[in-house]
């Protein structure tokens, strides 16, 4: 290990963990409320970073104001997102209900693979330029950490830097993380959410209106989709690799639990905190697992606790 | 199937009540549908087809297209028998493949083995791996295990990129897979292949089709319908999970063996990603998952599509050339997500079904529709 890389990499795990559990939150909100695992999570993502692109590119034509652009795209950006979760939940996942498993699996991943065909045809597969954000990459917060009066380090660094857009996403994560849990617990569409994800039918039987709540999660997850999107692509620039990005929320969620909007927050974490972890490492093999780290990470969870850390333990065991 | 039997249509012995080809015609037709399809090649080995002919570039276009639609069944029927059978699904199948193009060219070229050897050698070899990220599904099921699957998708060709570079090609991500020859005679190119992968093929399908009805292929079965009635039925579900595994990976490794014997080429170069896992399951429910014919309707039907959609794509971008990258690479996976939707939504249990309807509705006229 270069532990002299440790805190710097500890800053960049949790803050990468909170964008990964900001995706990883979607997930588990649609799985909460009508049990389909949506594999499409990541594309949806990349479409709602490409259409605020495309949204900017448009309000650039009428302004020049940066603040206004980036307010007017992200909110047509979440109005269509909204829009596309309805669709989705109407047209592709509503007539799949009762369906197997591997059929609604299927269908998440089919979509996925018709949203990457319709972001190449429309906008080309290079990576896309401008896009509008708070705070560029470069722009940080650095802390210097001053020598001792005889020239040692007092730690084995000499500057902490944590980006700005990094920071806001973890904090955006972090507080739709909590309104999430607080919507779900407090209000009576969360509650009714929750019931419909426990029984259909008893639910439909005490009149919640199932494919209401359906369409509602859907275009919930649209809009924390497109949030995950904005500011993944603020980070690391729009590009059709964002989806394979979110793919590492999988595990994420495998590890805090299915059901625990609070668990995928910390799987989350824990996740960036691996990838961020093993690039400190003193070994090359080890330093260029990072994409595949929450992997084996996750091989771990399914063998030793496949209910996750915070997930209800009604797993069956086989 | 005897009860969908028509009037009159019985069986004289035990020999033909238990075979597969159940009445001559099917024998014959059959073989002699596998003789036609193989003389194909040899259309070029004899010099009846050659590259003066106006026709060859069309004739090569359609031998390569045959023999991608031949090692893709063969990894569509290991994959029906993890998931159309066993009910597990697997995101992995395309780094199964990857496994197997790997031991394929790495044993012909260090230890200098014939092809026939280096497939069943590339089937063992990768059933073992397969074994290793099947070990989860001891434990968990379902989407868990569709987790387990995905995680073998990332780590097998990282491992393929970081390890024993000098072996497996390091961060250039390929190595050369040579050309396998047989009696002296060198098997370059897919219409060569062809006849390797097409024997493969008919072999391969032998086994499956036949494994279905035995004591293992049943197993499966009541391990998809209902692991506890299974299990009291006296059927190890580990053991036969693991087997399902097994069998499912090694086919992958035959059909990436000669995959990258066709592509001259093994490693992550050669597009083994999740997408590709992803086309192969996708294949398997347009075909019909769990029956006899699907992987053979869903590779033709897809590999078809999707050579349509590059072809469409490549027609179109000719029309705005300034975007021409663009419609190039977008058409495919819009045609097959498109498609794979209005499957799923309309016909979950795929092309194979739709054949037995229209069979039964062909024996039942005119009383049927």
């Amino acid at each position: 290990m270069n532990w002299q890389l440790v805190p710097q990499k500890f800053i960049d795990g949790t803050l990468q963990g909170g964008v990964l559990a900001l995706i990883a939150i979607g997930i588990v909100l649609i799985y909460r409320s009508s049990e389909i695992f949506n594999f499409a999570q990541g594309h949806m993502l990349m479409v709602g970073a490409y259409l605020t692109w495309m949204f900017a590119e448009v309000t650039r034509n009428f302004t020049d104001n940066k603040t206004v652009i980036l307010i007017v795209a992200i909110s047509l950006a979440v109005i269509s997102a909204v829009a596309l979760g309805f669709l989705i939940e109407r047209f592709a996942l509503r007539p799949m209900t009762g369906q197997p498993l591997l059929s609604i699996i299927l269908m998440t991943l089919g979509l996925s693979q018709l949203f990457e065909g319709i972001i190449a045809l429309g906008f080309g597969v290079e990576p896309l330029q401008n896009f509008p954000s708070v705070y560029s990459s470069a722009d940080s917060w650095i802390r210097e950490i001053p020598a001792r009066a005889d020239g040692t380090p007092i730690v084995f660094l000499n500057q902490l830097v944590v980006p700005k857009a990094r920071f806001l996403a973890f904090v955006i994560a972090l507080a739709s993380c909590l309104a999430l849990i607080l919507y779900f617990r407090y209000t009576d569409t969360g509650l009714s959410m929750r019931a419909t994800s426990e029984n259909h039918e008893l639910a439909r039987s005490v009149g919640i209106r199932v494919p209401r709540v359906f369409g509602l999660s859907w275009a919930i997850a649209g809009i924390i989709a497109t949030l995950g999107g904005i500011l993944l692509a603020s980070i690391s620039g729009v590009s059709t690799s964002l989806a394979l990005v979110a793919l590492a929320a999988f595990p994420a969620i495998l590890l805090g639990g299915l059901e625990s909007f609070a668990g995928a927050m910390l799987g989350g974490v824990i996740i960036g905190l691996s990838q961020a972890l093993v690039q400190a490492s003193a070994v090359p093999v080890v330093r260029n697992s990072f994409d595949i780290a929450p992997y084996i990470l996750l091989l771990v969870v399914l063998v030793f606790i496949p209910e996750g850390l915070f997930g209800e333990k009604r797993i069956e065991r086989i | 199937m005897a009860a969908l039997r028509p009037a009159g249509d019985y069986d004289e012995s035990y020999i033909r009540d238990m075979s597969f080809l159940r009445r001559p015609w099917m024998n014959w037709f059959t073989w002699g549908v596998v003789l036609i399809v193989l003389l194909l090649p040899f259309l070029e080995i004899w010099g009846l087809i050659s590259s003066a002919n106006p026709s060859y570039a069309r004739y090569t276009w359609w031998m390569n297209i045959l023999n991608r639609i031949a090692y893709t069944i063969v990894a569509l029927q290991g994959l029906n028998i993890l998931t159309g059978l066993t009910g597990q699904i697997s995101l992995g199948q395309a780094a199964f493949m990857l496994v197997g193009g790997y031991i394929s060219a790495l044993a012909m070229t260090y230890w200098g083995l014939p092809i026939i050897l280096t497939i069943p050698l590339a089937a063992v070899g990768t059933g073992a791996i397969g074994l290793l990220f099947g070990l989860p599904s001891l434990r968990v099921k379902g989407f868990y295990l569709a987790m387990a699957t995905l995680a073998a998708q990332f780590i097998i060709p990282w491992l393929s990129r970081n390890l024993w570079k000098d072996y497996l090609g390091g961060t250039n991500g390929s190595i050369v897979a040579p050309v396998p020859t047989i009696f002296g005679y060198e098997f370059s190119g897919s219409t060569n292949m062809f006849i390797i992968s097409f024997i493969t093929l008919v072999i391969t399908s032998v086994l499956f089709n036949n494994m279905i009805r035995t004591k293992l292929g049943r197993a499966f079965v009541s391990v998809r319908d209902n692991d506890l009635a299974a299990e009291l039925l006296g059927v190890n579900l580990f053991s036969y999970k693991l087997k399902a595994f097994y069998l499912a990976a090694a086919f992958a490794g035959i059909a990436g063996a000669l995959r990258a014997h066709t592509e001259r080429g093994i490693g992550t170069e050669f597009n083994y990603t999740l997408d590709i896992s992803v086309l192969f399951l996708g294949m398997l429910v347009i075909g019909g998952m769990g029956t006899n014919l699907g992987p053979f309707l869903g590779a033709i039907f897809v590999i078809l599509l999707d050579e349509g959609a590059i072809i469409l794509g490549e027609t179109i971008a000719h029309a705005f050339p300034d975007q021409a990258g663009a419609l190039q690479t977008s058409f495919r996976p819009i045609v097959f997500g498109v498609t794979l939707i209005i499957f799923l939504i309309f016909e979950p249990r795929g092309l194979a079904h739709r054949w037995y309807l229209f069979k039964a509705a062909w024996r039942l006229r005119p009383f049927a529709r």
